[in-house]
């Protein structure tokens, strides 16, 4: 677990404060004594594979469901009802309106809040002008995220809830996806989001924080978890350019045609095998990221 | 209460309705093929007996009262009786006291009892009467209107937010500032409007070719049909309170609706039922809705004549709406 002990001067720089939330449905502790801060400006992250308790915890922190006990604080104060009006939420899975256009939903979202963004600087932030005039049911996946991400902006919130925001997207439309983050995140919003992409999170966050069945397994920012688990990088080799006494000798793995050669010093490694006159054609070098990260943590891969 | 907000899921839910051209259609399309249907098949006058209206008949000596096939039906006021003849309620009117007799013109069944009259009273003054005749496509109009009316709110309201809860558009709105309330009255006024929209334009557009009886006010017809349509939207609000299964509400919208369909007067009126059935269709908010009407169309009563109904109409919406907004769940709380 993260935190706890901070000073008063730091606190007050908290936007969120999430204290020992539980979240009980029949018997199942969909979220357990779950404790976490989130600064001002930051990007969170909420990884894990599915039924983490991910969206149970952000649900809970939007209002949406009351949790069994524990307690969220918004800078430093009780949640209120009128926090509706100072957050932005995207839902994992929202239907929106059938036969209302892209420009007819944001009328009618405008009309829900007080304090709303100029539409024509949602439409170029969010990149909505080819399809305003399309019905809702019409879009494709991309669209209907940005659209979402819209109406999550709408009212121009300090803190915006993304829920696996790009979950069923193709690869082109994710990125696209993460550049608008990007641009929302240097407009030093505090964006909370939560997803079981690890790339996603490496992009993104700031600060991550693992779950798996309803408890935070890690948290910190992903390098600072990437070096305190892995102080080792990898380095593969096709098999049949390495000596299989080299191999037996230094208890290298082969794994799918590859030998894999996990190594703290890569320039003693890379002598060693110069000296041992293997051809270095096909090299491969590569950092453990988040993926290896969970694998390791939790001993078991995303479970998609 | 927020207008801005109200307004705004109000004119989105009417642009969803108006929009959605199946549904649109079928709603126009149902009650006018249902009427076409049954006037066609009920154009034939079914009526086997005739009635004739006798005014004061324990002081009346005469044969004529004897005969076979007629059904004589008292009446102590001229006034009443006359009216009724209007509207072909009885075939022909008779008061032996002063010697006179009403026919109603327009009606084939008043001529032959009058035929039957003559041949055995030849010095009574004879007096007319010129209701237009009330066929069954009149009779059963409001029972359509209404029936429409019924499954457009139930399903229109009940069928909808479900969806909505299902799919999260409920749960989306929740985490805006919009209120319950808001929402649900939306909801509510919308449901009024396009309902009330879609009936005027099938009574409208059919009166054109079936020139509907009317004696009544169509004021007074207008403000029944609201009463009726507010009571049974907030019935279709409270049976789509909670679920969040399309299944369940499919069936509980039908387990809600058939008995108003069988039991509220659509088809038939409940005037020789058992009693127990009576009391059943009371409870039903479609039974008030057509009676009502039925009575401001054929009788030609007021609201105030037809406070019975429009009270437990009110009632009935009260008690609906009151238990709807306290059970309401927007999400599906896992």
């Amino acid at each position: 677990m993260t935190q706890v002990q901070e000073s008063p001067i730091e606190q007050k720089n908290y936007v969120i404060e999430v204290s020992n939330l539980v979240k009980s449905y029949k018997g199942v502790q969909a979220v357990d004594n779950v404790s976490f801060t989130i600064a001002k400006g930051h990007c969170f992250g909420l990884l894990g594979p599915n039924g983490a308790g991910k969206t149970t915890t952000i649900e809970i922190m939007e209002g949406i469901i009351k949790p069994t006990s524990g307690q969220v604080l918004y800078s430093g104060k009780a949640m209120s009802k009128d926090i509706s009006q100072q957050i932005g939420i995207q839902f994992q899975s929202t239907a929106l309106q059938d036969f209302l256009t892209v420009q007819e939903t944001l009328n009618l979202f405008t009309a829900f809040y007080d304090h709303t963004l100029p539409h024509e600087q949602l439409i170029a932030l969010c990149d909505l002008k080819d399809f305003l005039e399309r019905d809702n049911r019409l879009l494709s996946g991309g669209q209907r995220q940005r659209l979402l991400l819209a109406l999550a902006l709408i009212n121009d919130p300090e803190i915006i809830f993304l829920d696996e925001p790009t979950t069923g997207l193709d690869p082109q439309a994710r990125r696209n996806f993460w550049q608008l983050i990007k641009n929302i995140k240097a407009q030093n919003k505090t964006v909370i989001l939560t997803t079981h992409y690890m790339d996603e999170a490496e992009q993104l966050c700031d600060e991550v924080v693992i779950m798996d069945r309803g408890e935070i397994i890690e948290s910190g920012t992903p390098n600072q978890l990437l070096a305190k688990h892995f102080q080792k990088v990898f380095i593969y080799l096709p098999k049949e350019q390495v000596p299989q006494a080299l191999i037996e000798k230094n208890q290298w793995i082969i794994e799918n045609g590859r030998v894999e050669i996990s190594t703290k010093q890569v320039e003693e490694t890379i002598s060693l095998l110069i000296a041992s006159q293997v051809p270095l054609d096909g090299l491969q070098v590569k950092s453990p990221n988040l993926d290896d990260l969970f694998l390791k943590l939790t001993g078991h891969s995303l479970r998609e | 209460m927020n207008f801005k907000r109200f307004f705004a899921v109000f004119r989105a839910r009417n642009i969803e309705f108006f929009r959605d051209r199946s549904s649109l259609g079928w709603n126009l399309l149902f009650p006018i093929l249902m009427l076409v249907g049954l006037s066609f098949v009920f154009s034939g006058d079914g009526k086997a007996v005739y009635k004739v209206g006798v005014v004061n008949i324990a002081s009346v000596q005469s044969t004529f009262i004897e005969t076979r096939y007629v059904e004589f039906i008292d009446y102590e006021d001229k006034s009443s009786a006359t009216l009724k003849l209007e509207q072909h309620a009885i075939d022909f009117l008779v008061d032996f006291s002063d010697k006179s007799y009403w026919v109603n013109q327009g009606s084939p069944n008043s001529y032959l009892i009058e035929k039957i009259f003559i041949g055995q009273h030849t010095d009574f003054k004879r007096l007319e009467t010129n209701g237009k005749k009330i066929r069954y496509v009149d009779w059963v109009l409001p029972g359509i209107l209404g029936m429409n009316m019924m499954f457009s709110c139930l399903f229109g309201v009940g069928y909808v937010i479900v969806r909505y809860r299902k799919n999260s558009v409920l749960k989306r709105l929740k985490a805006t500032p919009l209120s319950a309330f808001e929402f649900v009255s939306a909801q509510l006024v919308s449901r009024i409007f396009i309902v009330m929209f879609m009936s005027s334009v099938v009574y409208i557009g059919c009166n054109f070719f079936f020139d509907f009886y009317m004696l009544g006010s169509y004021f007074d017809l207008f403000m029944i049909a609201v009463l009726g349509a507010i009571s049974l939207i907030s019935l279709g609000l409270l049976v789509a309170s909670r679920s969040k299964s399309e299944e369940l509400i499919g069936g509980l919208l039908n387990l809600t609706s058939w008995p108003m369909m069988l039991l509220s007067g659509v088809w038939f009126s409940l005037e020789g039922a058992p009693n127990a059935v009576k009391v059943l269709a009371d409870f039903l908010p479609l039974t008030h809705l057509v009676s009502g009407a039925r009575k401001v169309i054929t009788e030609g009563a007021t609201l105030a004549d037809i406070s019975y109904h429009v009270m437990a109409l009110l009632i009935m919406s009260a008690f609906s709406l009151a238990l709807g907004s306290y059970l309401f769940s927007w999400n599906t709380d896992r």
